[in-house]
Formats: C-alpha cells, structure tokens, sequence
C-alpha cells in the first residue's frame, strides 16, 4: 500500500474522522463504534484511578506517624478496602482491555468494528452502573473487610455496606464477561483476509488470554459474592463455623477466582509492552510464537495456583507442595516474555521516545514484582513474608510497576491515532522518569518493611517502622505527580497538540496504514495482512 | 533513632533455616534483575535510534536460546521448591518433644492459656531452648499468630484448631502480630513474647498465685454443665467412656475411623451429632461456652491418662 510516502508530506489529519463524524451528546451515549466507547471507557476509569489514587495518598499521608497522622483506624481501613476494589475491579480490570482493546483490537485485525458493538455499548453501561452502586457504598460509609470480604468477617462480624459494595462488584463481574466474550468472538470470527493466528499483534493475543480469563473467571466470584449476601441477609450456614459453615471455603472460592484476576490484570499489559519494544525497535517481536504461547499458558495455569495464597490457613502441607510447585510452573512464561523483549532490543533501532522508556521501565519493574513472587511461591519464605508489607509491595511492582506502566506506555503510543494529535515529549519523558523513580521510592522500601515484619492493612505500627514509611510515602507524593503531568498535557494534547499524522513512529501493524483518528468504518478497503511486525526492507514483504 | 535494620532478629531455630533460604532468593534476586537490567541498558545504548528512519535488519527468534531460558529457570525453580518444601515441613511439624500452650485469638486480642494453670493476655510468656506448640483457635473471625523474630505465622481460624511451634534460642521480648485483618482493632491487635531463662520462667510460673491448672478448672466445668450426669466414671449403655478416649482410634458412623485428638474432641462437644458413632443423645453445647473452657475441658479430658490407663485424675 501506500507506506512508501509516509515521510515526505507534512502530517495531515482526515477532514472526517470518527471523532468529528457525530455531534452532541447522544452521538457518544448512544454510539455502538467501538472506537468512541474506549473513550467512554477512558473517561469513567480515569476517574475510577483519580479516587482510588486519592484514597492511597490519605494511606501514604496517614503512615507516616507510627500513630497514624490523619485518622482513626477505623476510616483507614475503609479506605485500604475501598482503594483496593476500585483499583482492582474499577480501574486495572478495565484499563487496557476496554480502553485500548476497545479501540485497537478490530483496527488491528482489520475489521470494521467488535462483533457485537450494541453489546460492547451495554458493557459500558453495565460498567457504570456497578461503578455507581459501588461508590454509593463508599459514600454511605464504605466497607471495612479488605478487598478480600474474608469470611466470617464479611458476613457476620463487618458493620459496613458489605453489601451494596458486592452488588457493585457482583454487576461490574457481567461487563468484564461481556466485553470477553465479544473480544473472543471478534477475534475468532473478523480477521481480515489472510490474518492467521500467527499473524496476528501479540496484543491480541494477550487480550484473548484475558478475555478467556474474564469469561470463566467472573462467574466465580460472582457466585461466591451471592453466597455471601445469602449468609448475611439469611443467615445461611455457609462460610460462618457458628453457622455451620467452613470460612476456608470462602478461601478457596475467592481465590480461584482471584489468582486468575490477577492475570487479568497484567497480561494486557504484557501484550501492550510487546507492541511498544516492536515499535520502539522497529523489529518484529523475537521468538514471537513463544511470547504468544506464554501468554496462553499463563492464562491456562492462572486457574490452578490459588492454594499459594492459603498456605498458612492449615490447609495440608501436601496440598501446599501442589500449589507452591504450580505457582513456580506459572513463573517461566512470564519469565520467557522478559527474555524475549530484551532479546528483541539486541541489534534493533531503540528509540528513545516515551513509549520506549515506559516499556523499558515495565521490564525492569516487571522482572523485580515477577522475582519478588518467588519468595511468596516457596512455602518456607511465604511463613514469614505471609500478609506482610513484602506482599504489598510484590503486587504493587506487578500491579503498578507493571500493569499501568503498560496501560501508561500504550497509551503514549497509541495516543496519537486516537486523537490525530502529539504530545510533547519532553513533559512526557519527564512524567515517565518521575513515575518510574516515585514507584520505587513508594514500594522499594516495603519489601524491607515486609521482611522486618510489619503486617499489612495496619493503621497504627511499633515506631522502628517508621523511617521506612516516611520514605515509602514521600515516593508516593512524587508518583502522584508522575500521574497527574500526563493527564495535564494529554488534555493540552487534544485540543492544542500539533497533528500527528498516520504513523508518527514509523511503526508496523493495521493501525498504522490507516489516518489518525481513523475514520468511523476504520478501512476503506479490506485490508489484507501477510506478515505481523512487517519491518525490514519494503521488498521483503512484498509478496 | 532507630537505625537502619534490614532483618529482623533472629530469635528461634527455625529463622536461622529461613533467612538462608531468603539470602539465596535475594541474590538470585539481584542477579537477575541485575543481568536484565544491564542487557537492557547495554542494547538501549548500543542500538540506539541513530537515524530517523533507520530500519535494523530482521530475524526470527532462536530455539536454542528459548530452550535455554526455559530449562535454566526451570531448574533453578525446582531447586528453590525442594529447599522451600523442606523447611516449611518442618515449620508445620512440632516436635513430639513440645510443651503446649493454647491460644484463643478474638476481636482483638490474644488470649493465652498455660497448661499448668496461668492465663494472660496479649503477652505470651516462655521458657527458651523449649520447643513450644501453640495450639490456636478463635472466637470470631480469622486472626493470624505472627511472631516476625521467629520467621513464624499461621491462620487462627474459627471452629477449628491449627497450630505452629517455635523454639526460642536467646531471652528477650519480641513482637506478636496479628497478621491477618481481622477488623477494626486489627493493628492494635499487638502483643509481646517474652522468652526467659529456665530459672526465670519457673519463678514466672511459681508468681502467678490464682492459676489453677487447665484440667482442674476444666473438671469444675464438667460438673458445672451437667457432662458428669452422663459420662460417669461406670458409664452409662449408650454413652462413650472419657477414661483412656484420648489418643485412641474411633469409628464414626460412616464408617471411617478417626483419632481422638483435640478437633475430634471439640466437635464432638459442641456439634456432636455430627461426628460421633453412638445415638445422638447429647445436646450441642455451641453457644454455651467460649473457646477458652472447651480447651479447658479437653484438658479434662485428657487427664483421664493415655489410652489403657483407666483412671480418672483427682487432686
């Protein structure tokens, strides 16, 4: 096609584009393109992450007295929980699923749109409903069991509004298992000609992973949130021994479930990282099939390691030795991915733009948070690191260090065709470093603190903790700035940023040969893929 | 100040085991991180952008390379879980040699019971060089023992027992958490083991003048809640003998065959037509006492002797 002018015209932007094509509010509420409904999804999770975010400062603020410097114990350990399920279910879940999968996934195969856009729409819908209903608990006073809800806390002895904060969560679980279902089926069912699996971007074969995950996973923990709203509206002897009921099944439920959400979380961001090294090196992905398999492995083995978080709660030590050895088998393929990217930089053209950097500092945060889970895996380190600051500070490097750095990279990258527009640079790379040196200030020194023993979810510790907290919470005021640099100068980008043109970074893949903002129906004409990561001399390709 | 520690102390036998298996995953830690971190920044500077449309030349993966970054990681894991494996086995296996004490975890505090009679609260006094068996439960929600200075922890979960033991090696006073949140008090849910010398702790025990032994206060409860109208030392047709029960073998209903150890005992007190091969002509004591006379009255119990030695304990 049309790759070879590229460079030589001054960037332009489509007279009509998607963003422009339909005015006024009932042109976004009720749309069905997928491309505008990323949007709606961008603007409800940015908000989602401002409140989480704003609840761990509080947190940060609050630790820095050994006494706690703001608020009574009982306020703290409402905002841990509330700041834990809105991260969780209200912003990392969605993130880059329906925020870039939404945009980029039927661009990127070369379709038209989702499989189902009037159902992606009701994903959206649904979304906001379950975001509602949960912070109308929040306002109503907020839930005080942990994003946990470990039984017979949960459903005896916690006054909170246990439970409108699980019918939120309960609602949200419908969306995440619709929009999984649609994204299995577009991509299934809508590749273009000659699209096999094999040439399809890593990102969609991360977020197929994901959906997978979203559609068998779900309905777990939507399960085990009725049993527990059974208990508590009718006292049902299910997780309460008073009851006659076993608070370790609890465990179980909400484990196989959760381990597998965890997944949820950061393989699209593996996925978005593998787009980011290809196009910050202008080289195709190495060992592309094994990147592509690790990522279905690990949604494979996801389902069968959640006993590694019940270690301590006298279930057997046999069964411990299962889940401790199946919690190393699902360290390898993460393990593989990291290799891989760095390979892919050996002999490329590493650029130095944002996308890169941020990519670069995923590997790096990644490879510690993935390390670090090896102390939790073995069954004799976990005795002691068990619900201590190391596991808060583990999760944090996978979950921050890694899923929104990714979720932060592809949206630099991706930035450009969703607007038409360039940020500027130099506030972007300083945003990244800010971020990357706040992150490690915030949840570096916790691993120490984890392993001197200072126990998760504690308003109030013994004062030789303290040194460490004030370290950990100055990090944290220096990644709320990272933060907040990018929502500044994307919202400056939007309106005033220079035009980006189709392909700023002379990169490769579906989303690149068409303008930016795409038009509504995305192609013109059906494109036809014969290569994933066609880099290299134009007449290599040309078949 | 507080200066600048980075481990906690080591204060029993089995964080010494512990800490080596922590020092080996920190270097294989940093070693990795190390070797990622420096190809990355090496490639980020060797292959730099030089020029804007630079296109660097192209190819496939390598199959001996991901055998290689396979296989390695693979085999280093499999390493570390043996080690693993084997110190948290003996983590979980108390000595048969150990001295029991009992706790009782509810919101929020610790409750401890001696055999020999002394009770306390959030304070856990202890002899050192003695392995020690804690025997837990708790009275609400799950609540976790964590002592950081003996690498030790373990859920205290409602209705039924788990335990862990320790074996302090040097006298002192180190923290108790409660690792596991378990409510508003959770973080306020602190104590201290107190570890002290033979002499001391023997002066310790000779101090607390009130302490009947758990079996005695547990005796006046098998009166005080009408057990004894049943279970005589003859025995009644239809109701289990106590004498010589603890530690021998039982046969349920189902068929099964289980010892009679503390949980049997337990259940079979507070829920006992769940559990037990004769008609249930017991009432269910759940409600009726706490979880602190349950142990009192299993050690009751177990005063009656071992299995073969029919005869019941007075003092």
């Amino acid at each position: 096609m049309s790759a070879v002018a590229v460079e030589v015209e001054a960037p332009t932007m489509p007279e009509v584009h998607y963003l422009n094509a339909d005015y006024g509010w009932r042109s976004w509420l009720f749309t069905t393109d997928h491309k505008r409904i990323a949007w709606l999804y961008l603007f409800a999770i940015t908000g989602f992450f401002a409140v989480g975010g704003l609840m761990a400062t509080l947190m940060r603020l609050n630790l820095v007295e050994p006494t706690g410097a703001l608020m009574e114990p009982a306020s703290y350990n409402k905002l841990f929980t509330a700041h834990g399920l809105i991260m969780i279910f209200f912003f990392l879940a969605p993130s880059i699923p329906t925020v870039l999968g939404n945009f980029l996934i039927p661009i990127m195969i070369g379709a038209r749109d989702v499989a189902f856009p009037k159902l992606n729409l009701l994903s959206w819908y649904i979304f906001m409903l379950a975001g509602s209903v949960f912070m109308f608990s929040v306002i109503r006073g907020g839930v005080d069991t942990g994003w946990t809800l470990y039984t017979p806390l949960s459903t005896t002895y916690a006054n909170g509004n246990v439970l409108s904060a699980a019918v939120g969560i309960f609602i949200s679980g419908f969306s995440s298992i619709l929009t999984g279902l649609n994204f299995m089926v577009t991509i299934h069912k809508m590749r273009a000609p000659r699209m096999t699996w094999f040439r399809l971007p890593l990102f969609i074969w991360a977020l197929y992973a994901t959906s997978v995950i979203f559609v068998l996973a779900m309905p777990v923990i939507a399960i085990t949130l009725a049993l527990i709203a059974l208990e508590r509206i009718f006292h049902v002897g299910i997780f309460d021994p008073a009851l006659g009921g076993d608070p370790i099944l609890f465990q179980h439920l909400f484990w196989f479930f959760g381990h597998p959400e965890v997944y949820i979380l950061i393989l699209p961001s593996m996925g978005v990282v593998s787009e980011l090294v290809a196009a910050g090196c202008r080289k195709r992905v190495f060992g592309y099939s094994f990147v592509a398999f690790s990522s279905v492995s690990i949604a494979a083995i996801s389902f069968m390691v959640w006993g590694h978080h019940m270690f301590l709660t006298g279930q057997s030590v046999y069964a411990g030795f299962v889940f401790s050895a199946l919690s190393f088998a699902v360290a390898i393929p993460s393990a593989i991915k990291v290799f891989n990217w760095t390979a892919t930089m050996h002999k490329a053209s590493v650029s130095y733009d944002t996308p890169m950097l941020y990519a670069i500092g995923f590997i790096g945060l990644f490879t510690i948070g993935g390390l670090t889970g090896l102390f939790l895996a073995s069954l004799g380190t976990d005795v002691h690191l068990h619900d201590t600051y190391f596991v808060v500070a583990h999760f944090h490097y996978v979950m921050v260090g890694g899923a929104i750095m990714g979720y932060l990279g592809g949206m630099h990258l991706w930035w450009p065709k969703m607007t038409g527009k360039l940020y500027p640079e130099a506030w972007a790379r300083f945003a990244c470093l800010l971020v990357f040196a706040g992150f490690n200030l915030t949840f570096g020194p916790q691993f120490i603190l984890g392993y001197l023993g200072m126990p998760r979810r504690y308003a109030v510790y013994p004062a030789e903790f303290q040194v460490l907290n004030v370290m950990s919470s100055a990090g944290a005021s220096i990644l709320a700035l990272g933060y907040l640099i990018p929502l500044i100068y994307f919202t400056w980008s939007a309106f005033k940023g220079p035009v980006a043109g189709p392909n700023p970074w002379g990169a490769k893949g579906l989303e690149w040969t068409i303008p930016s903002p795409p038009p509504t129906n995305n192609f013109d004409e059906t494109p036809v893929v014969e290569e994933a990561y066609a880099y290299g001399p134009e007449e290599a390709h040309v078949g | 100040m507080y200066g600048f520690p980075l481990q906690p102390e080591q204060a029993s036998t089995l964080s010494v085991e512990m800490d080596y298996l922590y020092y080996f995953l920190t270097a294989l830690t940093i070693f990795f991180a190390g070797l990622i971190f420096a190809t990355v920044f090496y490639f980020a500077i060797k292959y730099r952008r030089r020029d804007k449309d630079e296109v660097p030349p192209q190819y496939e993966g390598n199959l001996k390379l991901e055998l290689t970054w396979t296989i390695i990681p693979s085999l280093i894991c499999v390493l570390i879980f043996v080690w693993s494996a084997h110190v948290f086995m003996r983590a979980s296996t108390p000595p048969p040699s150990a001295t029991e004490i009992f706790v009782v975890g509810k919101q929020w505090m610790w409750k401890v019971q001696h055999p020999e009679g002394p009770r306390e609260i959030n304070t856990l006094h202890v002899p050192v060089h003695e392995p020690i068996k804690l025997t837990m439960t708790s009275e609400d929600v799950i609540h976790d023992f964590g002592v950081p200075a003996f690498r030790m922890k373990r859920d205290v979960v409602p209705g039924m027992y788990s335990t862990e033991w320790f074996e302090a090696t040097k006298t002192g006073e180190f923290h108790l958490f409660c690792d596991q949140f378990c409510g508003m008090g959770h973080s306020h849910m602190v104590g201290t083991i107190v570890v002290l010398s033979h002499e001391d702790y023997a002066r310790w025990l000779a101090s607390q003048l009130n302490a009947k032994p758990m079996s005695v206060t547990g005796e006046r409860l098998f009166g005080q809640l009408g057990c004894n109208e049943c279970h005589t030392p003859e025995g009644k047709p239809g109701v289990p003998p106590l004498q010589g029960l603890y530690g021998t073998d039982v046969k349920l209903q189902n068929g099964k065959t289980v010892t009679a150890d503390d949980a049997y005992l337990r259940e079979s007190i507070l829920g006992p037509e769940a559990i037990v091969g004769y008609p249930p002509n017991m009432p269910t004591y759940q409600g009726q006492m706490n979880e602190e006379e349950v142990l009192q009255l299993i050690a009751y119990i177990k005063s009656f002797g071992p299995p073969g030695e029919r005869k019941a304990t007075k003092q």
